[in-house]
């Protein structure tokens, strides 16, 4: 590699000062960036890598502080002002962001807003700069990009408002495009798209991309180079494919493992039956008005069967607005629906809230959102044993301490803690609680829904790890939605792939990934299974 | 968005109509009436003038009188100043209450979102600091202690202004009240726009503008400002009505004829009609700056569509 080195960062320190003090995020790196090249920076929530291109583009919020050096062509960006730092930013380095929802303006056209560094770096008169807007918003593959041109960022959709943010990114030709978990916001099938872009445009515009993001999937398959950040430090760099073949530092290897593996055998066919839901159609209707008449009716589950077995894992797979967590909650009862429900046999089709009560107990729900589903004025034991008040009301409050005791103790939490309140955990421990508050009732049947999707890959890996284990110990039958499907994959025996309210394809999870019949499920293994090469036209419907 | 502006407008009907009917009853609660004196009047004339005023009707039948009446835009006479229809007597005095408070309000929205906006852009210097504390000073003294102090002060002791009085409306007259009127006013829309020009500055997108070297002016001017307005525009809706029907202590300590004493002195005065027609003005005033709020948000915000 004897290209040139456009961007050197030297010893770079980034500080915020803090109510608790100083918070040092970034702790002195090195990093080279050489033209036409993409660079990857992997690593974990907290690990330093948003923030040290934020200090390198002179966005660090106003009580962050960097020391060091960065140089692009040799000029120094770091305390450079900003009068001198705007001839660079927007015009040789652009940078495109983790939320494609609000990072553009909702109150401006998304034409106005391409426009604007096409206007004040390359000083387009406005007729000229709307010509080369709607010649990029072609180039980023917007349909009708005349006409769409004068769209609100609001009237398109994220993968859409992702493009519109790349459009930006190239209309002055960069010399170098930092992209900060461009995709993680999207679903895999738009992220395969948003890629393929990428690595498209690259080839064609030749120009360094810096590609931060936690995701080794994607690093694996887009990155010449890769440095591992890990507490602001950077603890591995090297060749992406020398990297993954032999990973040096044990927080790379411990990454790269952290992809979760196992699979989970078929049950017995004869295994009966547990919770089943024949036919199951839930139906939204939109756009009420004060004056009467819907304008609309939205189809979230559309005509859906589902048998759980004892011991069975389903897995639910699709995109977001696929109806799959609907599908979940419709088939707990928690959210009215139309068709037939068995659970053990029996009918609860028309079981009312007082009917299920009893039930509730063996069919228990655990949520995606771990810091929005704790109740965070009540202690970690309250939580847990919240349940049992409402189901074994006859319990002393002994007893029920030394059951959270217990249930803590099976999801590898210290029971010491129980006093504590969930503000004081971390993400995978608080999904913990999370599963201990259902596991302590001794439920038969769980919805998991997108339970590890908040979560870092390396705990990811745990969550799956004490799913699976607690499953064996009591012999649980799990419905596991998720988009995720490295995840699914090593938790289901079963999966289910929706798309529209309605099942595309179902079938054991070896045939779903080894042979999808069906084009959108293919195109979904293309998006998510390491290995493949993006294809432009693999997934363009 | 016109079929929604006379849905809106239609949907007030009923509301005005609400509103009536329960301050109607409200105010014959009160004990008392308009020609009770501290030495009773002589029962004959007493029933002359109950019956010259339809007071000796039922209860339901001056109701469905004064809606009645109410329909072809007549709001009765004023029982305790004779001679008056309350229609008379807004048509002198709200001009004036208008004039008052629409000069207010337009220098408190032009003075406070400066203000706001400065403090914001300045966050943490002096500058913020000083912003912050006078507004908070603004929003703690209330008008019945600036009203006096700034006559006493700049009419009786400096002699600069007329220490009250109306004068026709000229601007001599017009400072200290509008002054008084506007100062808590800047203080809210001060402290309002500092807060949401922060939180706009803070946004993904004006990062995105950061980021793309757009010089400052446009990162502000254009993307931060457009946002941060949206909050105080809300707040505008009831607080022009507030201001343009008229203040009771402004009007009371400088002697003005708007409409704002009416309130008090129509309800100590039990004079029915005044009451209702004054509460009747601000509703419809209430009603109607709400909708150009709201049309207004349309204008601003593009993801709100009414239809």
């Amino acid at each position: 590699m004897a290209e040139e080195t456009i961007l050197a960062v030297r010893d770079l320190h980034v500080e915020f000062q803090t109510n608790d003090g100083m918070v040092n995020a970034v702790k002195g790196i090195d990093l080279d960036v050489r033209r036409g090249e993409t660079v990857a920076i992997v690593g974990e929530s907290g690990s330093g890598k948003s923030q040290t291109t934020m200090a390198i583009m002179g966005l660090l919020a106003s009580n962050g502080r960097a020391r060091g050096s960065a140089t692009y062509r040799g000029q120094e960006l770091v305390g450079l002002p900003e009068r001198q730092l705007n001839r660079i930013r927007g015009k040789k380095i652009t940078m495109i962001f983790q939320e494609p929802m609000t990072s553009l303006d909702p109150l401006y056209r998304i034409g106005r807003q391409i426009a604007e560094p096409l206007r004040y770096h390359a000083r387009m008169s406005g007729k000229a700069a709307r010509a080369r807007v709607i010649e990029l918003l072609d180039l980023v593959g917007i349909p009708n990009p005349a006409e769409r041109v004068d769209a609100y960022p609001h009237e398109l959709s994220g993968g859409q408002r992702q493009r519109v943010m790349i459009a930006m990114a190239l209309a002055n030709d960069p010399d170098m495009l930092i992209a900060d978990e461009p995709t993680t916001a999207l679903d895999v099938t738009i992220q395969a798209q948003i890629l393929a872009l990428l690595a498209d445009l690259q080839k064609k515009l030749g120009m360094a991309i810096v590609f931060i993001t936690h995701d080794l999937g994607i690093v694996k398959r887009f990155a010449d180079r890769v440095y591992v950040m890990r507490s602001g430090e950077v603890v591995e760099t090297g060749d992406t494919q020398k990297l993954f073949d032999a990973p040096e530092h044990p927080y790379t290897q411990m990454l790269l493992a952290a992809e979760p593996t196992g699979r989970k055998d078929a049950v017995p066919s004869d295994a009966p039956i547990l919770l089943e839901g024949r036919d199951v159609e839930v139906v939204f209707s939109t756009g009420g008005s004060w004056f009467g008449k819907a304008n609309g009716e939205i189809r979230a589950v559309d005509g859906i069967s589902v048998a759980l077995r004892a011991g069975q894992t389903i897995g639910i797979v699709g995109e977001s607005g696929s109806g799959k967590s609907t599908l979940g909650r419709a088939l707990l009862r928690l959210m009215p629906g139309d068709g037939t429900f068995r659970f053990e046999g029996m009918d609860i089709s028309h079981a009312d809230k007082r009917a299920m009560r009893p039930l509730r107990k063996r069919l228990q729900l655990v949520f995606q959102d771990p810091f929005g589903s704790l109740s965070p004025r009540m202690t970690v034991g309250q939580v847990v044993t919240e349940g049992l008040k409402v189901h074994e009301p006859s319990l002393k409050a002994k007893e029920r301490d030394r059951r959270a005791i217990e249930v803590l103790e099976e999801v590898g939490l210290d029971p010491s803690m129980r006093n504590r309140y969930p503000h004081e955990f971390s993400g995978g421990q608080r999904q913990r609680i999370a599963i201990a508050r259902a596991m302590i009732l001794k439920p038969q049947v769980v919805v998991l829904d997108e339970p590890t999707s908040a979560l870092d890959r390396s705990v990811q890996k745990q969550i799956v790890d004490l799913l699976r284990d607690l499953q064996k110990a009591h012999g649980l039958s799990y419905l596991f939605i998720s988009h995720d499907l490295a995840v699914v994959r090593a938790m289901a025996d079963y999966i289910i792939v929706m798309r529209r309210g309605q099942i595309v394809e179902e079938g054991p999870t070896e045939t779903i990934f080894d042979n999808p019949a069906q084009p959108y499920t293919q195109a979904l293994m293309a998006a998510a299974i390491d290995g493949t090469p993006f294809r432009r036209t693999d997934i363009e419907n | 968005m016109l079929g929604y502006v006379l849905r809106r407008l239609a949907g007030a009907i009923p509301t005005v109509f609400i509103i009536v009917t329960i301050a109607f009853f409200m105010i014959r609660l009160a004990p008392g009436g308009p020609f009770d004196l501290e030495r009773p009047l002589d029962p004959l004339i007493m029933e002359n003038i109950n019956r010259a005023y339809n007071l000796d009707k039922p209860l339901w039948q001056q109701y469905f009188l004064y809606l009645g009446n109410l329909a072809q835009g007549d709001l009765g006479p004023s029982f305790t100043r004779r001679d008056f229809s309350v229609v008379d007597l807004f048509r002198t005095g709200l001009p004036v209450s208008i004039q008052l408070g629409g000069t207010a309000l337009a220098i408190a929205l032009v003075v406070g979102a400066f203000l706001g906006a400065l403090a914001a852009l300045r966050q943490n210097t002096w500058v913020d600091y000083m912003v912050v504390g006078t507004a908070t000073l603004g929003i703690t003294i209330p008008t019945f202690v600036i009203a006096p102090v700034l006559s006493l002060f700049f009419g009786v002791m400096m002699g600069w202004l007329p220490a009250g009085g109306w004068g026709g409306g000229r601007w001599q007259y017009l400072v200290l009240p509008v002054a008084t009127l506007a100062l808590p006013q800047i203080a809210i829309i001060a402290r309002l726009t500092r807060g949401a020009t922060i939180e706009a500055l803070r946004s993904n997108h004006v990062r995105t503008a950061r980021a793309y070297g757009l010089p400052s002016y446009v990162v502000v001017g254009v993307h931060a400002l457009r946002a941060a307005i949206l909050p105080v525009v809300s707040y505008l809706g009831p607080t022009a009505a507030a201001l343009l029907t008229g203040s009771v202590v402004v009007e009371t300590i400088f002697g003005i004829p708007g409409i704002g004493r009416y309130f008090v002195q129509g309800a100590l005065g039990r004079d029915y009609t005044l009451v209702m027609g004054t509460v009747i003005v601000i509703a419809m005033f209430v009603i109607l700056f709400n909708l150009i709020v709201d049309i207004l948000y349309a204008v601003l915000d593009p993801r709100v569509r009414y239809d």
